[in-house]
């Protein structure tokens, strides 16, 4: 029985079980996904473009991974007061590792194209595998107020 | 007559209080000779307290310790060889034998020191609320939340990780519910736990303080429809943020018969006391 391949990038599709007698229906979620497209975002440090109040909040437009998924550490593209600006995820809702912590909202850091952070300040906890991640965040580390 | 009596009671009375002021003053006088130090004139005399009395209850018998089997060494039911679970177990029992794993349950307030080596001092400290306990064998995990700088963190720890230094628990209570998901869509206040909070301390003996915290609840949407009878929740003011229609809608998807399923009972007293014998005599050794 050969099963129809699942296309994993549409919600809610509806797949047939090809057996002659029943005909049962299941669908098909995306796959959990920590940050993608389209995804609403809370900027984190005292920058002022991610601080003042605008009628649409800051989403993510691009996520710069092989997948479109953004996890802790990823690089993406918001676009916040109708410009494009790139940031650096700093914590998601999706549970990772564990042992690692889990924040209550996605937060975002801006950072400008050669990884200088945009803001001077970041009063949010931070986890601490960022260290020990590729790329050079230490400036964005530097910033840091916490470590969780 | 009667009237000398009374004057007579009223007499010894008087005598008897004089007698006890008498006594009053000669116990401070007496006190304060005793601790006045010899030939220190300059400096005032310290106070030292008097020793507290040690209150030996001799008419209560010697309590029994608390007993408590972590939910993790129960094994679930399924169709595996035994021996499997007996292997996990001693090895746990080697695990806690080194680390000290002490008795929590969701609602207690736990301190974890875990090593890491990213972080500055290599060891990282997180203090937070258990809000659920998962997990059987070697993968026994709880959940702890707590508030830092206006931000909702949760920390899934395993408990069996070697990466973990030290276990403290600075409040051991009980809440109305198993699982305090709820937590996450519950104000703010009902999670903040104070980072440097010093531990309560608490008896071995007796039984375990239930804290019958009603929780006030954000306004809805929340992350799951908590008023479902499917969760079973007694710790949320529901007449705060539902009205009766509500609660009645929510009974929709009330399962009634699942009390009486006879395949779903699994009765696990006579384990638990097995294996709590168990263990306790290898924590022995």
């Amino acid at each position: 029985m050969a099963l129809p391949r699942l296309s994993r990038s549409f919600t809610g599709l509806l797949v047939e079980t090809s057996c002659l007698i029943h005909q049962r229906t299941f669908r098909v979620s995306t796959v959990a996904a920590a940050i993608q497209k389209l995804t609403r975002v809370r900027v984190v440090d005292n920058s002022s473009l991610g601080n003042t109040p605008y009628h649409r909040s800051p989403r993510v437009i691009h996520v710069y991974t092989k997948n479109g998924i953004g996890k802790v550490g990823d690089k993406v593209l918001l676009a916040i007061k109708g410009q494009k600006k790139k940031a650096l995820i700093i914590g998601h809702k999706m549970p990772g590792e564990c042992m690692t912590p889990r924040f209550d909202s996605n937060n975002v850091v801006l950072i400008e194209d050669n990884g200088n952070p945009t803001g001077t300040r970041i009063k949010v906890p931070i986890p601490t595998q960022l260290r020990k991640m590729e790329g050079d965040y230490s400036k964005v580390l530097a910033i840091a107020s916490s470590f969780v | 007559m009667a009237a000398c009596s009374k004057r007579l009671d009223k007499f010894i009375v008087s005598l008897r209080l004089l007698r006890n002021l008498q006594l009053q003053n000669e116990r401070f006088l007496s006190t304060s000779l005793c601790r006045w130090a010899p030939g220190n004139d300059s400096e005032p005399p310290k106070f030292i307290p008097p020793s507290k009395p040690v209150i030996i209850d001799k008419t209560q018998a010697v309590a029994t310790l608390r007993k408590f089997l972590s939910p993790e060494f129960i094994p679930p039911r399924q169709r595996t060889n035994p021996l499997k679970f007996s292997m996990e177990r001693k090895d746990m029992i080697r695990r806690r034998k080194i680390l000290n794993v002490p008795e929590f349950y969701p609602g207690s307030i736990l301190a974890v020191s875990m090593a890491d080596p990213n972080a500055t001092g290599k060891i990282n400290r997180f203090v937070g609320i258990c809000i659920q306990r998962g997990g059987k064998g070697l993968g026994a995990t709880f959940v702890l939340r707590n508030i830092i700088n206006q931000q909702g963190v949760e920390i899934c720890y395993e408990l069996y990780n070697p990466r973990i230094q030290k276990i403290e628990v600075l409040k051991l209570e009980k809440r109305l519910d198993d699982n305090l998901m709820y937590l996450r869509d519950a104000l703010p206040e009902y999670s903040t736990v104070d980072p440097d909070m010093k531990p309560v301390p608490f008896p071995p003996t007796g039984e375990v303080p239930l804290n019958e915290l009603k929780v006030k609840m954000r306004p809805k949407p929340w992350s799951k429809r908590w008023e479902r009878p499917k969760f079973n929740i007694q710790g949320i003011h529901f007449d705060l943020c539902l009205v009766p229609k509500q609660m009645e809608h929510a009974q929709k998807w009330a399962q009634p018969w699942q009390e009486y399923d006879m395949l779903k009972e699994y009765d696990t007293s006579k384990l638990e006391q097995q294996i709590l014998s168990e263990v306790q005599q290898e924590m022995s050794k």
